[in-house]
């Protein structure tokens, strides 16, 4: 029978962790940011993945926008200390409008080295 | 994350199968589940399984700790069985809602590639092709040909499996015929209870792209809410 047909809807959210793994073969430092709680509007459902490899470069998404930069931060500081934390974050309704989110909503995301 | 752990994750994922990582919020302490193994750790096997059936992401209290339990689902996928006219409109609307798609009719003039453009067809006899396609508690199974020769033997196998979603096209009393044939093949009124037919939500659907439609709504409402309506 024939391959099933792969839908694209997800593509970016599913490469996440592969391509986390490609940088770690290519011996980069890696962490991966995970949604672990929202509440209210928040952009991007719990479990939403953004992987960060030690030159900053990063890939999928926590919030859509708003937060990206602070957590490339801590996913870096994460690297250098080889430790995981847990942060929060409030979007207020004024940062939530300027990226153009409907209204505000709090994200708690775990940060956490990848590796070893 | 171990990098053992992230490997197993796509390793999972690559064969379909579904796992859930456990991680501790304060202890960092990781476990990597097969909610369905029976070497699941028991703290975890409820919520794990949970998890995995809801398709939800959370964090629940394990142990005393707050434990994030993320869950790798493999992905959505639905079998057609009958390249008929409703297939088109039904097949284009399940890949936007996210679902991996799969084509089943032995009559090549019905599947083609010419009426189903960059879609998975087979061409096999239904009840092999939906065993060897494997349908899990992520796959849901339409038939449409109203022909008990290619449906019924479609949905035998799909009784057979842990699908969350079955649904044959038929009228009333054509749904009443195909019960009857499947309780002769040894089928119970329980087991034939998971078969939505006739299929779809009552929204008095008259064409096809509505007839799509209402199958898509009764099936999002069987994956969401894990109801049979």
């Amino acid at each position: 029978m024939s391959e099933t047909k792969k839908s694209d809807t997800l593509g970016t959210d599913e490469r996440v962790l592969e391509i986390a793994e490609e940088w770690l073969a290519d011996s980069k430092k890696v962490a991966l940011a995970t949604v672990v709680a929202t509440w209210g509007s928040a952009p991007r459902p719990v479990g939403s993945h953004l992987a960060v490899d030690e030159d900053a470069r990063f890939v999928g998404s926590v919030s859509g926008g708003c937060i990206e930069g602070a957590v490339v931060h801590e996913a870096l500081d994460a690297i250098a200390e080889d430790k995981a934390r847990l942060i929060e974050f409030g979007v207020s309704n004024d940062q939530a409008w300027e990226v153009g989110l409907a209204c505000g909503g709090t994200i708690k995301i775990y940060v956490e080295p990848v590796g070893a | 994350m171990k990098r053992l752990t992230l490997n197993s994750i796509l390793k999972s994922r690559a064969h379909k199968q579904a796992v859930v990582r456990a991680v501790g919020l304060t202890s960092h302490k990781e476990v990597l589940i097969d909610p369905l193994a029976d070497d699941c750790p028991e703290a975890f096997r409820d919520a794990a399984q949970a998890a995995m059936m809801s398709d939800k992401s959370g964090v629940h209290a394990i142990e005393g700790e707050d434990y994030f339990l993320n869950v790798f689902n493999p992905p959505l996928r639905l079998i057609i069985v009958g390249a008929v006219h409703i297939a088109q409109p039904l097949a284009s609307m399940a890949q936007l809602a996210g679902y991996d798609l799969t084509i089943i009719d032995p009559r090549e003039s019905f599947a083609s590639p010419e009426r189903f453009p960059d879609m998975a067809i087979s061409h096999d006899w239904p009840d092999e092709a939906v065993k060897a396609f494997g349908p899990d508690h992520r796959t849901s199974i339409v038939t449409l040909t109203h022909d008990p020769k290619i449906d019924d033997p479609a949905l035998q196998a799909a009784l057979n499996s842990p699908c969350f979603y079955i649904g044959a096209l038929g009228s009333n009393k054509t749904h009443k015929a195909r019960l009857d044939r499947l309780r002769e093949a040894g089928f119970t009124d329980e087991q034939m209870s998971r078969i939505n037919g006739p299929v779809g939500l009552d929204i008095g659907a008259k064409c096809p792209a509505e007839i799509a439609i209402s199958i898509m709504a009764q099936m999002t409402e069987a994956l969401r809410k894990g109801t049979k309506s």
